[in-house]
This record gives structure tokens, sequence and C-alpha cells, in this order.
């Protein structure tokens, strides 16, 4: 990359950055995600045994459940409508006249939005670690790693959905109902109910774990239950495919790599439509 | 700028042709005044030179495109100004930084512009420039714009949102950028007349009318004028002696004016023309 691209790049991810930080939607996210690790702090949830988990394991287990729920949605809501937004409003056509390569431009905004949606999370894990030191508690700090790798390849995942729908869409309306059904059918797949009706129902159960295995959302909350849970107990049966498929370092691997590439692949598939099709 | 090659360019939206096998070239220095009615393909003929739009036919910076719909190099070259000012959420400082850092556009200089539109950069530097006027959102537009060592500027319905002073003060600005080439979009054509050296007009993405006032009015032919005052207006006189117009009795005034410079000239009676009471206009060569 020249100079120039580079400071190019840094131009629009600074400008991005700067507009989210003063975005209602980014304050909203935060206070939530922060907000929520603070409230399972005060309300001693550490404190509590659940499944033989206790103190700060504990407490991230119920934190990075409550987070797949909640991160996922913002990120696609809050994304999907950014640049049919901003192509609504106007403000492209302008933007765009400036002397700023395209690629720059989605580049630049994916990067900046990535870093600023995995800020609140890293905050939050931070003050569990701040507050498990402060307890006298032990800190399980390679699972507070794989858990920030983990968030961070989902967000990667929704950032890159989000980015593709915004592309596509031609409207914020289009752009939103699309993105609030993505999420739902994801979540509805999530539910382990659903595919034991779809067992039940004789589908091939190999559909139905692969169905599991391809939803990013199911694959969050396995490899964040397997890292405290090896045996995959709370899971039930899928539990001894997933184990003699991948095993537990493999599983974990795979929760990191799949979502990431899926939403690289989806923002790399938004980028293509963005810039082959009329900008403004 | 050097020459800009338009040839065979169509647009489409849902098979309606906005733009029809349009084929124009512009030189370097052309000034520009585009008229036409509302959907004649004005803003589109626009978006395509930016680069926003995919089209059909070719449109070339120096010489034959180059293939790519839109190219940065080009882009730095070009200064633009959109019909609406967009509702960006950054604050004016912001959007003054971003201009600077990514064109080069000179700080001090629009310091200087914004003052004679009459907006203070420093007091308005942290509000957001959605929260501005229509005018004042124009009016930094335009500062942007003209702060740019731009080779070409597209205006599109500049003076749209700005009240008659700023109007004024204005054209008097893009009147001073003699190095640049411009494409002004305008549905008034005595406002911007005295800045253009050519008039097209588009009418259903055709070009209709295409006028290259300096072909057919060559230097060193004038026009002898006279007009006739319905009051003596100071500042009216004033301009009218500018041009070298003199009178016998303060009421009737004459003069010749470069032919080149008609249009330019009747922009300026535009403003004045509820005090002209007679006016002629030789159109022989003296």
């Amino acid at each position: 990359m020249s100079s120039n691209a580079r400071a190019s790049f840094g131009l629009i991810a600074r400008l991005e950055v700067h507009e989210s930080l003063r975005s209602r939607w980014f304050h909203f996210y935060a206070l939530v995600l922060v907000g929520l690790m603070l409230l399972l702090i005060l309300t001693g949830v550490s404190e509590s045994r659940v499944m033989g988990f206790t103190g700060l394991s504990r407490l991230l287990v119920t934190y990075i459940q409550i987070t797949m729920a909640v991160l996922p949605l913002f990120i696609i809501v809050a994304t999907a409508r950014s640049m049919v937004g901003d192509r609504e409003a106007g403000n492209l056509e302008y933007m765009l006249a400036f002397p700023v390569s395209l690629a720059t431009w989605f580049w630049g905004r994916f990067l900046a939005r990535l870093m600023l949606i995995l800020a609140p999370v890293l905050l939050a894990l931070g003050i569990a670690a701040v507050f498990g030191l402060m307890k006298g508690h032990e800190i399980p700090w390679r699972h507070v790693g794989l858990y920030s790798g983990l968030t961070a390849a989902l967000a990667t995942c929704f950032l890159g959905l989000g980015f593709l729908l915004s592309s596509v869409s031609r409207s914020t309306e289009v752009a939103l109902g699309a993105s609030l059904m993505i999420w739902l059918v994801l979540v509805a797949l999530l539910d382990l109910l659903l595919l034991s009706v779809l067992i039940k129902a004789q589908f091939v159960p190999e559909f139905v774990i692969g169905i599991a295995l391809a939803n990013p959302l199911q694959s969050f909350r396995t490899a964040s239950m397997i890292l405290f849970d090896p045996q995959l107990i709370l899971l039930g049966p899928a539990s001894y495919v997933i184990l003699d498929l991948f095993g537990v370092t493999g599983y974990v691997v795979w929760a990191l790599i799949y979502p990431t590439a899926l939403g690289l692949v989806f923002a790399a598939l938004g980028y293509w439509r963005f810039s082959r099709s009329d900008l403004v | 700028m050097g020459m800009i090659a338009i040839d065979g360019l169509t647009k489409r939206f849902e098979r309606r042709a906005v733009l029809d096998e349009l084929t124009l070239s512009l030189a370097a220095g052309d000034r520009v005044a585009l008229i036409g009615s509302n959907g004649a393909g004005k803003t589109t003929l626009f978006r395509c030179l930016l680069g926003q739009y995919r089209f059909q036919g070719t449109v070339g910076f120096d010489g034959p495109g180059n293939g790519r719909r839109r190219d940065t190099a080009t882009l730095a070259r070009i200064a633009f100004v959109p019909q609406l000012p967009p509702p960006l959420r950054m604050p004016v400082g912001e959007l003054l930084k971003f201009a600077v850092n990514g064109t080069g556009a000179d700080r001090a200089c629009m310091d200087d512009i914004a003052a004679k539109m009459g907006i203070d950069l420093a007091e308005i530097r942290r509000r957001p420039f959605y929260r501005l006027s229509g005018g004042q959102k124009q009016k930094i537009l335009v500062t942007i714009a003209l702060a740019r060592q731009a080779e070409l500027m597209i205006f599109d319905e500049p003076a749209a949102n700005l009240d008659p002073a700023a109007r004024a003060v204005f054209i008097d600005l893009l009147a001073e950028r003699k190095d640049a080439s411009m494409l002004i979009a305008s549905h008034r054509l005595e406002e911007v007349a005295s800045l253009v050296n050519r008039v097209i007009e588009l009418d259903r993405g055709k070009v209709v009318l295409d006028d290259s006032v300096v072909d057919r009015l060559k230097a060193g032919v004038f026009r002898n004028c006279r007009i006739g005052l319905a009051e003596p207006h100071p500042t009216f006189i004033t301009a009218l002696t500018d041009w070298g117009f003199a009178s016998d009795n303060g009421t009737m005034y004459a003069g010749r004016i470069p032919a080149g410079d008609t249009l330019r000239f009747l922009g300026l009676l535009s403003r004045y023309a509820s005090l002209v009471e007679h006016l002629s206009l030789d159109t022989g060569e003296v």
C-alpha cells in the first residue's frame, strides 16, 4: 500500500470512528455491553454456583451468553442501514466526489467499525478481570483471551453481513427488514429445541448438525460452552458429533476461523456489489 | 484541465434514458452553463463525470477514457458542489479538515473565501454540519470547492440556497477563478451568464443547444449599447462606469461592450433589471 493510500485509509477510518462515536446507536450499544457486565458484577453472579461454575468463570459464562444475543443484533441493524442511509441522504454523492478510492472508503469504514464494536466488549472483559483480581478470584486468562477472539470473530461475521446488506439494499427499510429477518432465522436455528424438532421430523441428523455448524451464532455459543464444559454436557447428544468431528481445540479453532472468514467473504461480496453498481 | 470527451453517453433508469447518446467535448478553459428543465439530465451528467453512475459510452479526461468508471487521480482535479447539501453529522471543522487532508485544499484560503461569503468558520467549526441553515451549508461547500486547486469545477445549482448578497459574492468569486474550467448547472441562465463563455441546454438527455459564445462573438468585436435608467442608482452607475459607459444627462448611458463579454454584461443587467427603462444592443460589428 502506497503512502498516499495509507493516508487516505487512515483518513476514512478516522472519519468513521468519529462518526460512530457521535451516533446514538454506539452510545446505546456501549452502555448495554458495559452496563451488563457491571450489572452482573453488582448482582453477585460470580458468587453463585451453577453446574459447577463459580467465580469469574461463572461471570464470564453468563456475560458471553448474553453478548451472543445482543452483539449480532446491534451490529447487523446499525451497519445494514449505514451505507444505504448515506446514499439516500446524499452523503455518498458528496463524499465520493473527493479523490478517495472505493476500496479505501469501504474497507476503511469496515475496519474502523470493527474496532469500535469490539472496544466496549473488551472494556467489559477488562472490567471483569479487574473485578476478579480485586475479589481474589483466579483469572482464567486463557478463557478471557479466547472469549475476546470469539467475540471478534462473531463481530466480523455480522459486520460483513451488515455491509453486504447495506450494499445490496436500495432503501433503509429493506436493509433493516432483511437484517432483522436474517438475525431471527439464525436465532431460531440456534434453538436446540427447533433442531430437535427437525430430527424428530426425520431430517437427516447430519443435515441438522450441519445447520448448527454453519450458524455462526451456534458456533460461537458452542465454543464458549466448550471452554468451560469440555465434555459439552450442557449441549446433549449433539456434542458427540461435534467432539468426534473436531475435538475441543479443533472446534474452538473452527469457531474462531469460520465466522471471521464468513464475515470477510460477506464484506468482499458487499464491496464487489458496491463498486459495480450506481454509487448514489 | 485538458479536454473532456464524452462520447455516446447513455444512462438509463429502468429502461428510461435520462442521458441519451450524449456526445460532447469540453476544452480547457471552457466555462459552461448547463441549463435545462427538471429531469433534463444535468445532475445525471455530473454523476457520470464523477464516476458515481454506471453508464454506456465513454467519458475521457485528457484524451480517450481509460475504461475506469471512477479514477481518483481525475477526481483530485475536480471540485464539486451538489444541488442539495448533504446532511453530514460531522462538525464543520472536521469536514474542513477532511477536505484539507484529502484534497490539499488551502485552509487559510478557506477562511478568506468564507469571510467574503459572510461565514465565520472559527465560530461554527464545532457545530454539526447538518444543523446549519441551507444557505450556510451551501456557502461552506462552495468555500471548500473554491479553496481547492481544482482544474474543473462542477456546480449543481450552486446558488439555489444563497441570499442575493451571497449570490453576488459567489458569482464574483467564481469570476476570479480564471484558471479553472467550470460546469455550472442552473435553471436560470441570467444568474450565471456573467461567468460563462458557452451555454449548453439539455432536454430529455440530449443536447438541444450548444452555444459557443466565443466562436460567434469573436475577440475584437464590440457592440454598441444604450441604457436608459428609471432613476440614477449609484451602484448601478458605478458598475456601468466600470464597463466604460458614459452619460450626458445622468439617466441615459452609452458604451461599447466586447462581444465575447455579452453574457457577462447581460448578467450584470439582470441584477438591476427593475432600473432599466430602455435598452438597445446593436449586434452589428463596429
